[in-house]
């Protein structure tokens, strides 16, 4: 169990894992925009859940205030944080839980680990959970020799299909029924039950196939793995929602239950509850109420798990907290909302980014807690046109174009981060130092009307000479869009040669 | 009123008929417009591209050249988001960055005199009706900004639908962006270029001729996308639609 208090310093950051090696943003897209199939698949659900949400939403006659609660409960806590961790540590150690600290992926796998083989265990059952995705820990306990099985659904079809997640809700939103079907019959009978024979792609028969899978692997299981969307701290109480049953199955039937939580999911009391269970639900599945919604603390004699443990995550968050502009991505609540509103998402799919929290989100989540070095990291600010649809949806707020326009100063121009629980001053990205150039030189021009207009008018004099393509980064346009034509001459020649048009022809 | 135009630096190189349409609806509505010369450009590009330092001076500059004005109009949702919401926002960062309140003091007075053109039409002469003729069956697209920083609504589509001759057909999925986004065009060409082609076969879909917004970034980018596919449409801002008149038609 390791002492370190997310707040302080922690160790070196020698011991996390090598940064992400994924290609670039766009490099990723450029192959997703051309697969139909995955284009057809993610239009079809993102249009889907998306009306559905903005009917969920229109129903209810306070949405804005809602938000704006969800918004200050989460910038309170925040603020406060270091207060209410211990008063988590407190209250679940009184309710019979143990409380231990993770200040990276590293640490937390390790702790899970040591748990589980404390147990004896060499296999645990899983409610879907972003927290261990985000930290590897099925693959960190397959090195350990212990098998993890994931319940939920889509995450089945994900670990089934050696896929990676594509989606914070829906992780398999980019397989079809065909495809799930396809995994289904050539993988499930590795894994324990097979697909029942002459397996179809209708959703009833690919339910009832996962549910038999699952069922054996439920009563079998004396080790359950969760995360929460929120830990209230007053009671140290954890809340799981859930759509599927699986959840509840893995909360109650183990002996031992370990929960790796985010130590951003803290509300401080229960009545901020009826605030996220309103906007969560609504944001996410566009259901007014999901249908299981589990909340346990410590432990109690002869019911459920007998032994609890929470782990809590730091995993770069407390970094993230000391960012003035970027530590309202810490607000999230994982509705995913923002994906399903996002043209770029829409088009790029979710494996583009690179990370198990793609979209809109992820692309302020990602630079923060994993860093800007690493290729895909130092892109993922530029993942968007700014359209501002995430923001609009987002039910606790996070002004998303704000911070994507701030983390793209820190790729480009560098400067203060913290980065371990340091203070460090970040140098630029590599491969910015043209863009620089440009935009300093464009700034020095236009702050100069003088030098602007005679841009303008070398453009406007040469415009018979203009190629309809351009070479170099100019096929960046030009390689699907034509050039504008150039007028023969800007708006400020015509403006003082006719004195605005008051002479002359208009 | 003194109003200023601020035609912004793409309008400026790239269109002046845009240009020249706002002066010549804003004189027809009985409103003095004064184009100062010493305007350039607004800093957006530098700003949402993560030059927030370079796009200082020109803001300071901005304001410098707008400031004694009574009202700035321009025809750019994108532009006029940048004013209103970005100034403010600038100013305040610099003032978290320990450089004290100059800056926000330099722009404050020009914020909230920066208007979008048909928010001006709308809400500060209060007309909807502009005495245009535009005999064409027309489509309009809300631009991100326009729709979602300033929260245009269906101001633009009142003063489309007041157009004699006009047939306004609504565009599907309307609110979702075009995929221009300043350099992301450049950054992210296969998103950009696939959300535009989007668009532009949503626009088709319509049977209009013409793809109507308040901004020429985007429309330049969706009119590249229209003659590369060969769509049978052309983009038009919307200032020239409403500078159109039986005695004068713009095209």
């Amino acid at each position: 169990m390791s002492t370190t208090r997310p707040g302080t310093p922690g160790p070196p950051p020698s011991s996390r894992p090598d940064p992400p090696d994924f290609p670039a943003f766009p490099r990723a897209a450029h192959q997703a925009v051309r697969d139909r199939t995955l284009r057809g698949n993610l239009r079809h659900a993102t249009h889907t859940i998306r009306a559905k949400r903005a009917k969920a939403v229109a129903e209810v006659s306070d949405w804005a205030a809602l938000r704006e609660a969800g918004k200050q409960i989460k910038d309170h806590t925040l603020r406060h944080l270091d207060r209410y961790l211990e008063q988590v540590e407190e209250t679940v150690t009184a309710a019979g839980g143990t409380v231990h600290w993770a200040v990276d992926a590293e640490e937390a796998n390790r702790i899970v680990a040591d748990l589980v083989k404390e147990t004896g265990q060499r296999e645990v059952v899983k409610v879907k959970s972003m927290a261990t995705q985000e930290i590897g820990l099925n693959e960190a306990l397959e090195a350990e020799g212990i098998r993890a099985y994931e319940t939920d659904l889509a995450e089945l079809i994900v670990q089934l299909g050696k896929d990676r997640p594509s989606h914070i809700l829906v992780p398999a939103i980019h397989r079809n029924r065909g495809e799930i079907r396809d995994i289904f019959r050539s993988e499930m009978g590795k894994w324990g039950r097979p697909a029942p024979e002459g397996l179809t792609d209708r959703p009833a028969e690919l339910a009832e196939a996962a549910r038999l899978h699952l069922r054996e692997k439920f009563l079998r299981a004396k080790v359950g793995i969760s995360g929460a969307n929120f830990v209230v701290a007053e009671t140290g109480t954890l809340v799981v929602v859930e759509s599927e049953g699986n959840g509840r199955m893995c909360l109650t039937l183990p002996e031992t239950l370990i929960s790796v939580v985010g130590i951003e999911k803290i509300v401080p009391t229960w009545r901020d509850l009826e605030v996220f269970l309103q906007t969560l639900p609504r944001s996410s599945t566009a259901e007014r109420m999901n249908p299981y919604t589990s909340m346990w603390t410590g432990t109690t004699d002869g019911d459920g798990p007998s032994a609890f443990h929470l782990v809590l995550l730091d995993n770069g968050r407390t970094d993230t907290l000391a960012d003035e502009v970027g530590r309202q991505a810490l607000r999230c609540i994982r509705c995913s909302a923002c994906l399903n509103v996002c043209p770029v998402y829409e088009r790029a799919g979710g494996h583009a980014y690179g990370s198990v929290y793609p979209g809109p989100i992820g692309a302020i989540l990602s630079p923060q807690l994993r860093g800007t070095a690493s290729e895909i990291d130092a892109s993922l600010p530029y993942a968007s046109s700014l359209c501002g649809a995430c923001y609009e949806v987002c039910p606790v707020a996070i002004d998303i174009p704000e911070v994507l326009v701030h983390l793209r100063e820190r790729v480009a121009q560098g400067g203060p981060a913290t980065r371990g629980g340091n203070k460090v001053v970040l140098r630029p990205a590599k491969g910015h130092t043209a863009e620089r150039a440009v935009m300093r030189a464009a700034r020095w021009a236009l702050a100069r009307p003088g030098v602007l207009r005679g841009g303008q008018r070398f453009v406007s004099r040469t415009r018979r000479f203009h190629p309809r393509s351009l070479p170099g980064p100019g096929r960046a346009w030009t390689g699907t869009r034509d050039l504008p034509a150039v007028p023969a001459e800007p708006f400020r020649d015509w403006w003082q040669r006719t004195h605005g048009g008051k002479e002359g022809p208009r | 009123m003194r109003v200023a135009l601020f035609l912004t630096c793409v309008n400026d190189t790239l269109y002046p008929d845009t240009g020249r349409a706002v002066v010549k609806l804003l004189t027809r509505l009985g409103v003095d417009v004064d184009f100062p010369t010493a305007q350039t450009c607004c800093g957006q590009a530098h700003y949402n591209t993560g030059y927030r330092h370079e796009a200082e001076p020109l803001a300071r500059h901005f304001s410098d050249v707008f400031r004694d004005y009574e009202a700035i109009v321009t025809p750019s949702g994108s532009c006029a988001a940048m004013v209103r919401e970005l100034y403010p926002r600038m100013g305040a960062r610099a003032r978290t960055e320990g450089r004290g309140d100059t800056l926000e003091r330099v722009l404050a007075p020009v914020v909230p005199k920066t208007y979008e053109l048909t928010e001006f039409l709308v809400d500060v002469l209060g007309v909807t009706d502009v005495g245009a003729y535009y005999p064409h069956r027309v489509t309009y697209h809300p631009t991100c900004h326009g729709l979602r920083a300033l929260g245009l609504g269906d101001r633009p589509r009142r003063l489309l639908r007041a157009v004699k001759g006009l047939e306004l057909v609504e565009l599907p999925g309307a609110e979702e962006c075009c995929g221009f986004g300043g350099t992301f065009s450049v950054k992210n060409p296969d998103v950009s270029a696939a959300m535009g082609a989007d668009k532009v076969r949503n626009a088709e879909s319509t049977g209009a001729r013409v793809l109507c917004a308040g901004d020429n970034s985007c429309l330049m980018h969706l009119g590249g996308i229209m003659t590369r596919l060969g769509v049978g449409m052309r983009p038009v801002h919307i200032a020239e639609i409403l500078a159109s008149t039986e005695e004068a038609p713009s095209a």
